[in-house]
């Protein structure tokens, strides 16, 4: 299994989860957990995602799940797993 | 599994607090390119440069983007030039056609320095070192990445102070080659004592001898995320202190490590060493200065800077050790002067001198570094100067440089830009005394009885 992290961050509005997993979805990508908070009115979202199946690259992946973000006004990142396991995990 | 906070963290020390990977730098050997003919040599060192180098900038862009870590430079060491152009070359001149295809190798495959314009001379000077030691001021004001450094001394083998005279000389000769540009070469020139095989930082990077054909190392930095954490525990003891900064450390040197893992798996090329180091930049916020001031003082510099530094120091080194499968290079604190703002500022607001500076280099890594002196200066002067980092260095036994700019034309008072990643900086008094008759004495400084273990 090939594990990503999305995160979202911008202002809370309708539709964001909607429209990241319609995305999701047609790629063929598997969301393994979703976590959200709003902090301030700031909505801050993240997905574990399985990216074994898609045939997206991730290059290709992240950067149109960035202009999908900057279309509603958010900011979404993709990163894999590994950055934040080695971080936080011993 | 991984919560939202933890991934924010990361984010925010990404995106806020200038964590990034400082450096991914390819060594590669040149052993296999030695012929006696200068042309050929020339030829089979663009070729191996350019083939073993040829997918560097590329997987360093393609980890940047899949884990959203910025790599700020990709760059090269080679084998010291002075073992590799031995039997090629009998004039400084011919030694210079190895620096220009040096850049020709670097511009080609798009890394912005390449280190290894080296002789190592700590104990003694081989006819091909003197040669490429005098060609260094030609060499660095004639091209544009290629980065110089020199080891003169070792606790091993003491001090060359033959190659600490000719030194003084070549970097006031350095400094007049470019004098137009405030002596700009200078940055890309370092002596050193104890200069380690596998550093991954310029100016002072280069392949040693012992190592592999060819070797990924990383440097990583994160003088911003240290200062962010140290500022929940203000007004704690040095208990919370320590283990705070050691934390730290341990996160930023993890990321180092997994890129380093990851560069050398695309590349497939063995993993060498993560250096583990703050090395800061002009950025805000970016300084390791400001972790000084953090901890407790007013300006870097005031009374408390060395014990400051020397806790600074050790905590990055414990915290990172465990994140890390290989620690090398130089490995600690940076203090350049004009590649830090609280540094520029304090030197500005009358809190550090030279000496001051001299003392800090007796607990972190790694000397005297970027500091802009006047162009007055005696080239003796700035032997003695050098000849004290290297007695630190040895009988400490750690690295220890010297990497200063004489700004010809300018003094006390007067300002030296460098632009970009190399800031500015304050030209710094320097001790007017002479030490002439000390200089002029020749010969070399024993190693110290305890480098005597065996």
């Amino acid at each position: 299994m090939k594990k990503t992290i999305i995160t979202v961050v911008g202002k809370d509005t309708v539709g964001i989860i909607a429209k990241v997993c319609t995305y999701l979805a047609e790629k063929d990508i598997n969301i393994l957990d979703i976590s959200q908070t709003i902090v301030q009115g700031y909505f801050n979202m993240m997905m574990v995602v399985d990216t074994s199946q898609t045939k997206k690259s991730h290059g290709d992946m992240s950067e149109e799940l960035k202009a999908l973000g900057e279309g509603i006004g958010v900011i979404i990142k993709c990163q894999r797993e590994e950055i934040f396991e080695k971080m936080h995990r011993i | 599994m991984l919560n939202i906070f933890e991934v924010a963290e990361t984010n925010k020390m990404i995106e806020k607090e200038n964590l990034d990977v400082r450096t991914i730098t390819l060594g590669i050997s040149l052993l296999d390119c030695i012929v006696s003919d200068l042309e050929q040599l020339n030829k089979n060192i663009f070729n191996k440069i350019t083939k073993t180098a040829r997918n560097l900038v590329s997987a360093g862009k393609e980890i940047e983007q899949e884990f959203g870590i910025p790599i700020v430079n990709k760059r090269i060491s080679v084998t010291p030039i002075g073992i590799v152009g031995a039997s090629a070359c009998k004039t400084p001149e011919d030694f210079v056609t190895i620096a220009h295809t040096m850049d020709r190798a670097a511009k080609e495959v798009g890394v912005n320095l390449i280190g290894g314009y080296s002789a190592l001379v700590s104990k003694g000077m081989t006819y091909g070192d003197e040669l490429l030691i005098r060609s260094i001021p030609m060499a660095l004001a004639q091209t544009e990445r290629v980065c110089s450094s020199v080891n003169l001394g070792s606790s091993r083998t003491g001090i060359n102070m033959d190659g600490v005279r000719l030194m003084g000389e070549i970097i006031k000769e350095t400094a007049e080659l470019t004098k137009e540009q405030d002596g700009a070469a200078c940055m890309k020139l370092v002596v050193f004592c104890n200069a380690p095989d596998d550093n991954p930082f310029m100016a002072g990077a280069f392949h040693g001898v012992t190592e592999c054909d060819a070797v990924i190392n990383v440097g990583v930095s994160g003088p911003g995320v240290v200062k962010t954490a140290l500022e929940k525990v203000r007004g704690e003891n040095f208990e919370v202190l320590c283990e705070t900064i050691k934390k730290t450390a341990f996160k930023v040197t993890r990321v180092g490590q997994l890129v380093a893992q990851e560069a050398s798996r695309m590349l497939d090329i063995p993993f060498g060493i993560v250096d583990l180091s703050l090395a800061p930049t002009p950025a805000v916020g970016d300084s390791v200065a400001d972790i000084l001031c953090e901890i407790g003082l007013e300006y870097a510099g005031a009374p408390g800077t060395t014990a400051a530094l020397a806790l600074l120091n050790d905590q990055v080194k414990k915290g990172g050790v465990m994140a890390s499968s290989y620690v090398g290079g130089l490995s600690g604190a940076f203090i350049p002067v004009s590649e830090d703002q609280g540094m520029i500022d304090a030197v500005t607001a009358g809190a550090l001198t030279l000496e001051k500076l001299e003392a800090m280099t007796c607990v972190c890594s790694v000397g005297l570094d970027m500091i802009a002196i006047p162009g007055e200066t005696k080239a003796t002067s700035i032997s003695g100067m050098i000849a004290d980092e290297m007695a630190i260095g040895m009988v400490n036994q750690k690295t220890t440089a010297v990497r200063v700019i004489p700004a010809i034309g300018k003094d006390v008072g007067d300002k030296v830009e460098f632009g970009g990643l190399f800031g500015y900086a304050p030209v710094m008094p320097v001790n007017k005394f002479s030490c002439d008759a000390f200089i002029g004495r020749g010969g070399r400084i024993p190693a110290p009885i305890h480098s005597f273990k065996n």
